[in-house]
């Protein structure tokens, strides 16, 4: 017993270490596509339960184009992407003070590559990624900006050029993650698809893998190795297969046909995937293919990807929120909700918070065994984003504005 | 709850403060090498020294400006955006100190049309920001300006001013000022607007040539595509041009036809001479008899897999099915020679069934990078 309650406590602070080696970015931000580590959780815990454009709505900013990427806030500072122009070819890249809303800083780019996208996505699409020092701006048109938090260009690439047939009409949407000082970047389209891993100091590629030439949105997660190293996984209609981020090399493959459009989430070792529902693996160190823990087809996401809050999974099917044990995949509750869903649900506490495509807000409060609509708001804009929370505020854009949700005007 | 703005307010404040003093640049402050440094960026392989060029140009005083918006005319698109955004820091922070702008260079800047026009396009943005009146004055100059964005504000204002003429009853100015603003336009929907206005007022319009659309074609088909595996199978029409030669197609012969399209906006349509067909490919050839040799883009509107020659030379495909079209949807570079020069398309079909799934066609068109048509030319 004791053995094992030290090789816990090992297996613990190899962990935290390996959060500490992955990003520098500080507790409490959310600093990527759905958060903390990708799973949609915040670590704030009373955000406001209700807001209109008169009630807790700390601040509004203007914003110069279009975009479904979502904010997100590093030191301080509430980073966005998005795109203006005829042919949605002005790439912008924001900096706001997260506390007043005053812009700190916006650099505009040149589009490199295609910016045909459908009418409800835009050129603006993946979500920013920070370690907490440097901001990575992704854009449909594979145009790449690193940038520290002043707003100081440090590279770009621009990866239409390398890459000339890897676009889609529908317009590109995966986010970048980092792990190990990797950029993982997804670029996966019938015509050419590539996975690549790009030193977030020099921006140089570190590895690129051939990926399925099948059209993908989905993006990259992060998973932890029994030793607490960071592990990468990549989703797509062949399967889900995992990489060490600093070489690529694949640790293993989970070869049944995942969702290409919601992303899967992770906590610690266990991958939650969209498979013809929802399935639970976990890389085992010793083959090729993960265990599968358990899979359940009532878990079925449509396009909203999961989240994962404590032991719970949230899953939106169509206007049908579901909660689930992580431990099991049964379902402990669901939940009729108003409307149809792109933006993914986020969690503050038992609180989670989903945006519909008319732009209204619902929260809905996870009392255990039954989950029940306890506010709400509508800011009369449209969110396809899904939102960032930090310190208790929730961040979300429309084509228009930013704003900042907080119980009290600061 | 406090609402922000963009810069406009605090350029027309920092504008305010006083005109530039006399341009006098130390030679700290001289800015070449880290110009040349990042003009000279053209590939992934940037050098380890480009972020501090940018910063040095970033830092630098405000006056210096023009000069790099003058380094954005270099070719290279990467160069052009680490360019671009320095320009954005430097700008940004002179406003922050009270500087301000160089407005007169910036204009001048405007009128140089030897100047890139995305550079000219942001110097005249700059401009506004600060004089609004003063950057519109140019506008109506603009009609034939290189800078698409500048042409498209010069076009909208002159389609304004042919609406009110037609709505105070001067028929003749309206069609005038229609036709000038059609003769500038080069976006697909500012040319719809204008033509639906023309066609109003009885005027014929021959839109294909306006936008270059290439209209006639020798056409054959259907090539096996079963499991959309036909992008990839060189089928005779790859290797020889012999517009009398019949191959064995998917379920029975094939054999070239003559085929002209009728549609504003180049549509040529393969289901129309073939039939509604799936799981094919086919082929359509024309010669485009240039005058010079020059650098053309072939411009594609395609909503499934297709590749394109040129004189024998592949220069790009695509593999997509009934993700969308759009006019312009592919943009490609080719080099014509004087003379014929032999354009080979390939549009390939796949198995879906929905009714939005119908379309085998393709639109292509023969331009110059702003967008302007370049027709052929009789042998």
């Amino acid at each position: 017993m004791q053995f094992k309650y030290k090789n816990l406590l090992v297996h613990i602070s190899s962990l935290l270490l390996g959060c500490l080696l992955t990003t520098n970015a500080i507790s409490g931000d959310w600093a990527q596509f759905r958060g903390p580590g990708g799973s949609g959780a915040a670590t704030s815990e009373h955000c406001p339960i209700s807001w209109s454009n008169s009630e807790n709505l700390a601040w509004q900013a203007d914003l110069p184009g279009r975009g479904i990427s979502s904010p997100i806030v590093v030191a301080g500072r509430v980073l966005i992407t998005a795109c203006s122009g005829i042919r949605q070819d002005r790439l912008h890249v924001l900096c706001f003070d997260q506390r007043s809303g005053k812009q700190l800083w916006e650099r505009q780019f040149w589009a490199t590559g295609r910016t045909q996208t459908h009418q409800k996505i835009n050129t603006a699409a993946p979500t920013p990624v920070s370690d907490g020092q440097s901001v990575y701006a992704l854009f449909s048109t594979n145009d790449l900006f690193a940038l520290d938090l002043d707003g100081n260009l440090l590279w770009l690439r621009g990866l239409s050029e390398e890459y000339p047939n890897a676009n889609n009409s529908l317009g590109m949407a995966s986010s970048p993650i980092v792990a190990d000082g990797s950029l993982v970047v997804m670029l996966e389209t019938d015509s050419q698809a590539v996975a690549l891993g790009i030193d977030c100091q020099s921006g140089a590629t570190r590895w690129e893998l051939d990926r399925p030439r099948i059209a993908n949105w989905s993006s990259p997660t992060l998973l932890r190795g029994s030793e607490g190293q960071a592990i990468i996984a990549l989703q797509s209609s062949r399967g889900l297969s995992a990489h060490d981020p600093k070489t690529g090399t694949q640790l293993w493959n989970f070869d049944r046909g995942c969702d290409t459009r919601p992303t899967g989430v992770s906590s610690g070792e266990v991958a939650y995937v969209p498979s013809n529902g929802l399935v639970a693996l976990r890389g085992n160190g010793l083959s090729a293919t993960p265990d599968v823990l358990w899979e359940s087809n009532r878990l079925q996401p449509s396009t909203a990807s999961p989240l994962l809050s404590g032991d719970r999974l949230y899953v939106i099917n169509r206007s049908i929120l579901k909660c689930a044990d992580t431990a099991t995949g049964k379902v402990v509750w669901q939940l009729r909700i108003d409307g149809d869903f792109t933006s993914s649900p986020v969690a503050a506490g038992n609180h989670i918070y989903v945006f519909n495509e008319a732009g209204v807000g619902q929260v809905i409060e996870d009392e255990g065994d039954r989950g029940r609509v306890v506010g709400g708001g509508d800011l009369k804009e449209i969110f396809i984003c899904t939102p960032a929370i930090a310190d208790d505020a929730i961040f979300i854009r429309s084509d228009q504005h930013l704003f900042k949700i907080a119980a009290s005007s600061e | 709850m406090r609402t922000f703005s963009r810069l406009g307010m605090l350029l027309s404040l920092a504008w305010l403060l006083g005109p530039a003093p006399a341009f006098a640049i130390d030679a700290a402050d001289d800015i070449s090498e880290p110009l040349r440094q990042l003009g000279a960026i053209d590939s992934a392989d940037q050098p380890s020294s480009a972020a501090a060029a940018w910063k040095q140009v970033a830092e630098a005083d405000v006056r210096q400006l023009p000069r790099v918006l003058a380094a954005i005319d270099t070719e290279h698109p990467l160069a052009a955006n680490w360019l671009r955004s320095a320009a954005d820091a430097m700008v940004e922070r002179a406003i922050a100190e009270g500087q301000p702008l160089p407005l007169d260079e910036l204009e001048q800047f405007i009128h140089e049309t030897e100047h890139g026009p995305r550079a000219r396009r942001l110097a005249f943005e700059l401009l506004r920001e600060v004089e609004p009146k003063r950057a519109e004055s140019l506008i109506p100059a603009m009609l034939q300006d290189p800078s698409v964005e500048l042409r498209r504000e010069s076009v909208a204002l002159r389609m304004s001013e042919a609406e009110q003429y037609q709505q105070s009853g001067e028929r003749d100015s309206a069609i005038t000022a229609y036709r000038q603003a059609l003769d500038g336009a080069r976006d697909e929907d500012q040319v719809k607007q204008i033509a639906e206005s023309l066609r109003g007022l009885d005027q014929e319009l021959d839109l294909p040539r306006h936008f270059g659309f290439i209209q006639n074609w020798q056409m054959i088909a259907p090539f096996d595509n079963t499991g959309q595996a036909g992008l990839e199978i060189a089928y005779p029409p790859e290797s020889t041009i012999d517009l009398q030669a019949e191959y064995q197609g998917k379920d029975g012969p094939a054999r070239w036809q003559a085929y002209s399209g009728k549609d504003d906006f180049g549509t040529i349509d393969f289901n129309k001479p073939f039939g509604a067909l799936k799981e094919v490919a086919g082929y359509a050839w024309t010669e485009f008899n240039s005058d010079s040799e020059q650098q053309v883009e072939l411009r594609l509107g395609c909503k499934t897999s297709w590749a394109v020659w040129v004189n024998g030379e592949k220069l790009f495909s695509h593999n997509e099915y009934h993700r969308g079209v759009k006019m312009d949807q592919y943009r490609v570079k080719a080099k014509f020679k004087p003379g014929p020069n032999e354009i080979l398309m390939k549009v390939c079909q796949n198995e879906q069934i929905e009714d939005w799934t119908v379309e085998w066609e393709f639109q292509l068109r023969v331009c110059d990078a702003t967008g302007t048509a370049i027709l052929p030319v009789n042998p």
